[in-house]
This record gives C-alpha cells, sequence and structure tokens, in this order.
C-alpha cells in the first residue's frame, strides 16, 4: 500500500493523467548515438548504457538494431518507447516482405516512416520519448538521416543526438571528409565517444560500432575505450592556488 | 507523516527484490515490509507471486498495481497454457507483463522482475522496470533497496555459481538492503525454479547475518546483567 499517488503541482496545466495516454517522462534512457557516411556506407557508433535517472542501472542495452536488409536504426532516449518502434517496424518489414515483389523498403522509406510516426504522435501530445538516427545503403546509394520525439528530421553525411549534438558534430564538421576509409571512420566515431565519455555524464564505457554497406550490417561486439588522465596539469590542480579546482 | 513526493525524476519504490540466474535454473527473492507511509502495514508479506507452475515474479512499488498486473498476467498464462498445450516459457511471461507496464506506463507505478524455468531457454530472468522497458540480465535487482546494492553486485556476482552460491548471495543481498532501506525488511523469502520444480524458502530477520552496528538479539537487560561473562553497564 504505497500511497505514491501520481501529484501534479497545484499550479499545473495538465488534466488528471488518468484519462490521457501521453508519456509525460522518460524513465529508462540511452544517451547519445552518433554516425557518419564513409566511402562503402554508414559507420555508427553508440553506448549501451540504460540510465535509469543518474542511476547508470542497465550496462548492456543494444541500442542499435538492423532493420530489413537495408537500413540501421540507433536510438537515444527512453528504452521502452525504442522497443516499441522496433516492434512497429518489425510489422513494417514483415508487410513488406509479404509483397514478396522482389523490392524492398531501403533506409529513405524507413526513415519517412519513422518521421510519420514520431510527427504524429508528437501532435497528439503523447510523444515516443526518442531520437532516431537511421542510416543505410541501397543501390549504391548511402543515406543518414535523424528524427527527434517532436518529428524534426532531416539527412546529412555526419548526425548525432542529445550531448552528441553538441560534443560530436562539431569535431565531425572539422575531421569529416567525403570518402572517409574504414579505419578513418572508425578512428574518427572512436574520437567522439572519447569525448563523450569524459563529457556526459550519462555515458557509459562500453560501446558498439556498427557498419552498412551494400552487402548488409555489421554490429561490432561490446568494447571499452582507453582513456587519457595522466597530465601534468590533473595531478595537482590547485598547487598554484590552493582552494582552486 | 511525509506524503509529498517528486515524481518527475525516476523514484525507487519500498522494498528490495532480486533475481539471479545460476547454472540450472533461476532464484527469486525478497524481503517482507509493505508500508503506508512510515507504517508498516504489513510485515510479513509475499513479494514473490506465482504466475504459473515455472514462473514467478518479484513486486515491487505500488502494491495495488503489482498485484493486478500479476493478476491479469496470470489469468493471461492460463488461458495461453490451454491453448499451447504445455507450459508457458517464461520469456511469454515477460513480455505479458511487458505490454501492460508499457501501454498503461502512465498509470501504474510497479517494478517487476519475472523469474522463470522452462525446456527451450532453461532459466531466465527478466526486468521490467518503470516505463515498461524489458530487459533480459543473468541478474536483476530492483525496488528502493535494491540502490545498496549495485556496488555489491558488481563485486559479488560470478557466473556459473551453484544453486546454493545462488541463494546464499541472494539472502546475503536482501539481507544487506534491509539493513539500510527504511522501506525493506521483515523477513527474507526465496524462490528457487528449476527443472526439479519450484521451491520456497523463508529465512526469518532473526536468523539472518548480522551486520555493522547491529548488535546480538537478547530477551532482556536482566540476562546480560545476571549472565556468566557480566557485561558491565557503561557510562
Amino acid at each position: 500500500m504505497n500511497f505514491m499517488a501520481s501529484k501534479q503541482p497545484e499550479n499545473s496545466l495538465l488534466g488528471p493523467e488518468s484519462d490521457s495516454q501521453r508519456t509525460l517522462y522518460p524513465y529508462v534512457t540511452g544517451t547519445s548515438v552518433v554516425a557518419l557516411k564513409y566511402k562503402d556506407g554508414i559507420l555508427m557508433a553508440a553506448d549501451m548504457g540504460g540510465s535509469y535517472g543518474s542511476t547508470l542501472r542497465y550496462k548492456s542495452v543494444e541500442r542499435m538494431k538492423p532493420i530489413g536488409k537495408h537500413s540501421l536504426l540507433g536510438a537515444s532516449g527512453e528504452i521502452s518507447d525504442f522497443q516499441e518502434i522496433l516492434r512497429y517496424l518489425d510489422e513494417l518489414i514483415l508487410y513488406d516482405n509479404m509483397w514478396d515483389d522482389g523490392n524492398s523498403l531501403g533506409p529513405k522509406e524507413v526513415h519517412n516512416y519513422l518521421t510519420r510516426v514520431m510527427y504524429n504522435r508528437r501532435n497528439k501530445f503523447n510523444p515516443l520519448w526518442n531520437s532516431l538516427v537511421l542510416g543505410g545503403v541501397k543501390n549504391g546509394q548511402k543515406y543518414l538521416g535523424t528524427v527527434s520525439m517532436i518529428g524534426v528530421n532531416f539527412e546529412d553525411n555526419h548526425v548525432a543526438t542529445g550531448f552528441g549534438n553538441h560534443l560530436a558534430r562539431p569535431i565531425l564538421r572539422q575531421e569529416w571528409h567525403e570518402n572517409l576509409s574504414f579505419e578513418d571512420g572508425v578512428r574518427l566515431l572512436e574520437k567522439c565517444m572519447r569525448v563523450l565519455l569524459y563529457r556526459d555524464r550519462s555515458a557509459v564505457n562500453k560501446l558498439q560500432i556498427a557498419k552498412i554497406t551494400e552487402d548488409g550490417v555489421t554490429i561490432s561486439q561490446p568494447y571499452s575505450l582507453k582513456t587519457y588522465w595522466e597530465f601534468s596539469a590533473f595531478e595537482n590542480p590547485a598547487q598554484g592556488a590552493i582552494g582552486s579546482w | 507523516m511525509d506524503l509529498e513526493m517528486n515524481l518527475n525524476a525516476p523514484h525507487s519504490m519500498g522494498t528490495t527484490i532480486i533475481g539471479v540466474t545460476y547454472n540450472g535454473g533461476v532464484v527469486l527473492g525478497a524481503d517482507s515490509r509493505t508500508s503506508t507511509g512510515m507504517y508498516v502495514a504489513n510485515r510479513a508479506s509475499d513479494k514473490i507471486t506465482q504466475l504459473t507452475d515455472n514462473v514467478y515474479v518479484c513486486r515491487s512499488g505500488s502494491a495495488a498495481d503489482s498485484q493486478i498486473v500479476s493478476d491479469y498476467v496470470r489469468y493471461f498464462l492460463h488461458q495461453h497454457t490451454i491453448q499451447l498445450g504445455q507450459s508457458a516459457t517464461s520469456k511469454v511471461a515477460a513480455n505479458l507483463i511487458r505490454l501492460l507496464s508499457y501501454n498503461n506506463k502512465n498509470m501504474l507505478e510497479t517494478g517487476l522482475i519475472v523469474g522463470g524455468w522452462d525446456k527451450y531457454e532453461g532459466g531466465k530472468i527478466y526486468a521490467i522496470p518503470l516505463g515498461g522497458t524489458l530487459i533480459e540480465q543473468p541478474f536483476a535487482i530492483g525496488g528502493s533497496g535494491s540502490s545498496y546494492l549495485y556496488g555489491f553486485f558488481d563485486q559479488a556476482w560470478k557466473e556459473g555459481m551453484t544453486k546454493d552460491e545462488a541463494e546464499q548471495l541472494v539472502v546475503k543481498a536482501v539481507s544487506l538492503a534491509i539493513a539500510r532501506d527504511g522501506a525493506s525488511g521483515g523477513v527474507v523469502r526465496t524462490v528457487i525454479i528449476n527443472s526439479e520444480g519450484v521451491t520456497r524458502n523463508f529465512y526469518p530477520g532473526d536468523k539472518l547475518q548480522l551486520w555493522h552496528e547491529e548488535l546480538e538479539p537478547q530477551n532482556s537487560l536482566l540476562d546480560l546483567l545476571n549472565s556468566s561473562n557480566p557485561e558491565p553497564m557503561n557510562i
């Protein structure tokens, strides 16, 4: 009999919560996803953390999943909503396969479907609390797009969600170029992920990098990045000014 | 009695619940305290609830919400078993819990740990926290008492434990949580599920190991004063 009834503050404009279906706040969340186009396709990176408020509660959550033959979806935000989106996409791909007409949904189409879903939910004030990154290759054409929980969508040569927008994209703007090799792409993503690890409180040091090319999707095994702490400036930062930091 | 809570950040709920896999099945554990504000409404509740012969669920959070969800899922699983012609799997049970938790996320406040054994996948543990995320794990902890156990499990958990090692770990963990969490207390209940069946165990509060700053319980001060090793009255 834990009397934790859902209580709103006195000055709230929201109606009674019980008679509306609206996601008010996220519970288990994933942090940044970073992705870029390279020579053969798309590279995407995400850590495996599922945070519960400030607690780093789940450390083996796969936040990137293949969709159909041609696409890869990465998500940040509420994990339960991401799991629901995967179910919607499962159904979409199933129906697509059932046509059995030799055609299959490419990344552009999947991105458009997701955009419509996210925007329509936003209009009903019941968003899916995610920022999505959709990448893929079909018939030699590389595609990389993103959709947010309010339906903002666009495509670009490199995209990121959450903190990644602030920390990773500036790095990518400087160092990305057309026709990156696989090795250079991976190193660039790792550079971004390392910065996020240093500066994002909800980052977890266990990540996966996924690659999608004309041949298909590969998601790497989980691994950890080395971090660098041995700088003389770090060893005794308050030496010249006791009490400072 | 303080009933004001800030509900805009995910918060833990009264209780300690644990689910652990071992090399042959699962062990579920929980404390037995149900509180209404500061009052302990039930000091010997059973938070490990049966869903089918081979699948149980640990309940935390709102007692009403967790009971109604497990009642519905028990009902659905019963029908599913009849239609399927054989026992339901722990994965199906977990997904039914997820469906209810996710689709009613605005109204429900319950975190659940589903544990069971089936012939296809052996012992499995599924955590379904607030919001309705479904996550399969080798072990899971939940409830307000679990905050005190993250570090403990990071250190003490190992893959491939025996049944007895797993149960000892669960009992120790719930007992540690009870020592520090005001919303957890009472007895430690465990349920072990494997191919041979289900075993329920009961560890009364006074039989658990003593932790830091806890003293051996006595019948009376008089016993101490009259004992053969006199405990002097300290000033």
